[in-house]
C-alpha cells in the first residue's frame, strides 16, 4: 500500500450550516477545558484531568462527520472527544464533579466518560485498551450487516503498545469499519515521541499492514475533516480501516497535575501559533460563511452554556453512598 | 438419556445456544477451521460460518478486548482460551474492561462474554499450561466465576453462562474432557451461582471444586468404609459464593476440609475458609483446614508434580486426624 499526503487544499464545499457547527464546537471544546482548569483548581474536581486545550482540529474534524450510530472511543483526554460526540456539556461537567447526574453517574471521573445514548463507548484511562473495543464495535457492526463506524482516539505513545498493531492486523484482516486515529501530540508526558518510537512516522506503520495510512494537519479542522471524510467513506463502504497520523499539541502539560517543564518555550510557542480555533475563524470569515459578530455570538452561548453546566453540576446531587454497590452486575439497572 | 463426553456436551451447549440465539458467537485461537484444540468448536465452523466461529490472531488481550467491544454494542461472544493460562496475556482487557467498565460507566453497559478454557495441573504439561488461575481472577471486581467438573453441568452451566449478561469466567479442567456421563438429551440449564452437595452426610463438610471433585469421591470411599459419613460439596460457583449451602453443612457437621488445587496463598480455599470464619465461626469444632495446590510453579518432572495437588490418601489422612479431635 502507498502512503499517501492527504492534499490540504481541497475540501469538500462547506455550507454556513456545517461551518457554524464546527465552530460552535470547537468553541465548545476549549471553553469547555478552560473552565475545567478553573475548577479543578478552584477544589471542584479531583483526581488526574487531563486537557484537551490545542488538539480541538481533530475531535471536531472527525467526530463532527459521523451519524450519531457511530462509535467512538477515547482515552482518559476524553472531555472533549464526548463533546463532540454530543454529551452535553451538563452531563460531562457533572460526571466530573462526581455527581449522580454524570454521564457515569459519578462512578467514573474525567478518565471514564461514557454515554450508550450517544454511543461514546468510553474513554479508558490505560493505554491502547480502548483500540480492541473499538475494534469489538465495528466488528459487530460487520457481523450485523450494518454500516455503522468506529473511530478509536489515542495518542503517540499508544503505536508503540501491542494492542495497537494487534488490532491493526484484526482490522485489516477482516477489513472491519473502522478508523484509527492517532493524535500525534510528540509527547507521552515526558516521554518524546522520537525517544519512544523506532519509527517516528506512525502514519507510515500502516504499511506493515497493507492498510493505508495519511499524515494529517491536526491544528486544522478542514484538514481533519477531509480526512474524516475520505476514511469514513471507506469504512462504510465495506474497503477497510484507515490510520490517520494527526500532527498536534496540546498546548497545556500531560494533565493538571503536571509542571510541565520538559518542554521547551519555543516548542510550545511555536505550536501555539498554529492554534486551531484562529485558523478555522479565518476560513469560515475569507469564505464569507459567517461575520464576525456572529462567531462573537456563538463564543458567547456557548460559554453560557458552559457556565450553566458548572452550576448544573455544583446543583446535582452527589450519588448516596449506599448505592456503592449499585451497577457492578447487569442485574442492577 | 444419552452418553456423551465432557467436550461434547460443551459443544452441545454451544450449539444449542448459537442456534437459538444469533448473537451469540465464538472467538479464539483455532476454534474455527480447527475445531478447537479440544474439539469443543469442532464442526461449528461449517454450521455457523467465518464470523460467528471466529478464528483469530494469537493475540490474547486484544481479541479478547474485541469481544468486549463487541459485548457492549450487543453480542454475546464465547471466547475460548486454547489453555486457560494464556488469558494471563489478557488480563487487562478482563480485569479493567469486563470486570470494571459496567461500574464505571454508571451501568450503561451490559458485557454479556464467556471466558472458557481449559486449566489445571495435566499431566507434565510444565509450569505455564498447569495454571490455576482462580486465584488470580477471583480479585477482579465484576466478574463471575465458575467451574465445572462433570458432562452434565458443563453443558447446562455453559448454556446457563451464556445467557447470563454478565462476564462469566469459566474453568474447565485439562484433564477432564473426556469423561463420559449419561445426560438429558431434553434442553437443561444449571444454575451459575449454586453450589452441588455431591453426598450428603453428617460427619464433615469437604468442599472442593474442578477435577478435585473426583479426589474427594475416591477419599470418600475410604472414609465410608471406616465409617465416617463426609459431606461433599462441589462449590461449581467460586464467585460469588454460596455461602448458603456452605454454612448449612458447617452447621450440620461443625467441621470443614477445603480440597482444591488452586494454590494455597490467596486462593479460592483462603476466601472460603475467611467466610466460613466470618459468618459461623461459632459452630465450627475444629479450624478450618486447606489441602491446596502448593506455591510452586508446576514442576514437569512426574513424581515431583504429583507432590503439588492433594490426592485422595492426603484427603483421607485430614479428615481422619480432623475427625480424631473429637476424642
Amino acid at each position: 500500500m502507498v502512503q499517501e499526503q492527504l492534499a490540504p487544499t481541497k475540501y469538500d464545499p462547506i455550507d454556513r450550516q456545517e461551518a457554524l457547527m464546527l465552530y460552535r464546537d470547537i468553541v465548545l471544546g476549549r471553553t469547555f477545558e478552560d473552565m475545567c482548569a478553573q475548577m479543578y483548581y478552584r477544589g471542584k474536581m479531583f483526581g488526574f484531568v487531563h486537557l484537551y486545550n490545542g488538539q480541538e482540529a481533530v475531535s471536531t474534524g472527525f467526530i463532527k462527520q459521523l451519524r450519531p450510530d457511530d462509535y467512538v472511543t477515547s482515552t482518559y483526554r476524553d472531555h472533549v472527544h464526548a463533546l463532540s460526540k454530543g454529551v452535553p456539556p451538563r452531563a460531562v461537567m457533572a460526571e466530573l464533579f462526581g455527581k449522580a447526574t454524570g454521564c457515569s453517574k459519578g462512578r467514573g471521573g474525567s478518565m471514564h466518560l461514557f454515554s450508550a445514548e450517544h454511543n461514546l463507548l468510553g474513554g479508558f484511562a490505560f493505554i491502547g485498551e480502548g483500540i480492541p473495543i473499538a475494534l469489538g464495535a465495528a466488528f459487530a457492526a460487520k457481523y450485523r450487516g450494518t454500516d455503522q463506524v468506529s473511530v478509536c482516539f489515542f495518542g503517540d505513545g499508544t503505536t508503540n503498545n501491542g494492542q495497537f498493531f494487534e488490532c491493526l492486523n484484526m482490522a485489516v484482516l477482516w477489513k472491519l469499519p473502522i478508523l484509527f486515529v492517532v493524535e500525534n501530540n510528540l509527547w507521552s508526558i515526558g516521554m518524546q515521541h522520537h525517544r519512544a518510537s523506532s519509527v517516528t512516522d506512525i502514519y507510515r506503520k500502516a504499511d506493515a499492514f497493507d492498510m493505508p495510512g495519511y499524515l494529517v494537519d491536526g491544528m486544522d479542522t478542514l484538514e481533519c475533516r477531509q480526512a474524516a471524510i475520505k476514511a469514513i467513506k471507506r469504512a462504510r463502504a465495506g474497503e477497510g480501516p484507515t490510520l490517520l497520523e494527526c500532527s498536534t499539541y496540546r498546548f497545556r502539560g500531560h494533565s493538571l497535575a503536571d509542571p510541565d517543564e520538559l518542554r521547551d518555550p519555543k516548542e510550545k510557542e511555536f505550536w501555539r501559533k498554529q492554534d486551531p480555533i484562529p485558523k478555522l475563524t479565518k476560513f469560515i470569515q475569507e469564505q464569507g460563511l459567517a461575520s464576525a459578530a456572529e462567531l462573537k455570538l456563538i463564543e458567547q452561548e456557548i460559554r453560557a452554556e458552559v457556565e450553566d453546566a458548572v452550576q448544573f453540576g455544583e446543583d446535582s446531587p452527589e450519588p448516596p453512598v449506599d448505592e456503592l454497590y449499585r451497577f457492578q452486575f447487569a442485574e442492577d439497572e | 438419556m444419552a452418553v456423551k463426553l465432557f467436550y461434547e456436551a460443551l459443544h452441545d451447549g454451544l450449539e444449542e445456544e448459537m442456534q437459538r440465539n444469533k448473537d451469540v458467537l465464538v472467538i479464539g485461537e483455532d476454534v474455527g477451521h480447527y475445531g478447537g484444540s479440544y474439539k469443543v468448536t469442532k464442526g461449528l465452523h461449517e454450521q455457523f460460518g467465518d464470523l460467528r466461529v471466529l478464528d483469530t490472531p494469537i493475540c490474547e488481550n486484544s481479541f479478547t478486548g474485541m469481544a468486549i467491544g463487541a459485548a457492549m454494542v450487543g453480542l454475546r461472544p464465547v471466547i475460548e482460551g486454547m489453555n486457560m493460562g494464556f488469558l494471563l496475556l489478557a488480563f487487562n482487557q478482563i480485569a479493567n474492561n469486563a470486570g470494571m467498565l459496567r461500574y464505571t460507566s454508571g451501568g450503561q453497559f451490559k458485557i454479556p462474554i464467556v471466558i472458557r478454557g481449559p486449566g489445571g495441573v495435566g499431566r507434565q504439561l510444565g509450569a505455564e499450561h498447569s495454571q490455576r488461575l482462580e486465584g488470580y481472577f477471583n480479585n477482579v471486581p465484576g466478574l463471575k466465576i465458575v467451574h465445572t467438573s462433570t458432562v452434565y453441568n458443563a453443558k447446562g452451566l455453559l448454556k446457563s453462562a451464556i445467557r447470563d449478561d454478565n462476564p462469566v469466567l469459566f474453568f474447565e479442567h485439562v484433564l477432564l474432557y473426556n469423561l463420559k456421563e449419561e445426560i438429558p438429551d431434553e434442553e437443561y440449564y444449571v444454575p451459575l451461582d449454586k453450589a452441588d452437595v455431591v453426598r450428603s452426610g453428617k460427619d464433615i463438610t469437604i468442599l472442593t471444586y474442578g477435577r478435585m471433585r473426583y479426589h474427594c469421591l475416591d477419599a470418600v470411599k475410604t472414609l465410608v468404609a471406616n465409617d465416617i459419613d463426609p459431606e461433599v460439596i462441589d462449590l461449581i460457583s467460586l464467585k460469588p459464593l454460596d455461602m448458603e449451602t456452605i454454612v448449612a453443612s458447617v452447621k450440620k457437621t461443625h467441621r470443614v476440609i477445603i480440597v482444591e488445587e488452586d494454590m494455597k496463598s490467596g486462593g479460592i480455599g483462603a476466601e472460603v475458609a475467611a467466610s466460613i470464619i466470618e459468618q459461623c465461626f461459632d459452630y465450627l469444632d475444629a479450624p478450618v483446614i486447606r489441602l491446596a495446590g502448593k506455591d510452586v510453579p508446576v514442576p514437569y518432572n512426574g513424581r515431583m508434580e504429583e507432590t503439588v495437588i492433594p490426592y485422595p490418601k492426603d484427603i483421607v489422612r485430614a479428615v481422619e486426624d480432623m475427625l480424631a479431635l473429637r476424642v
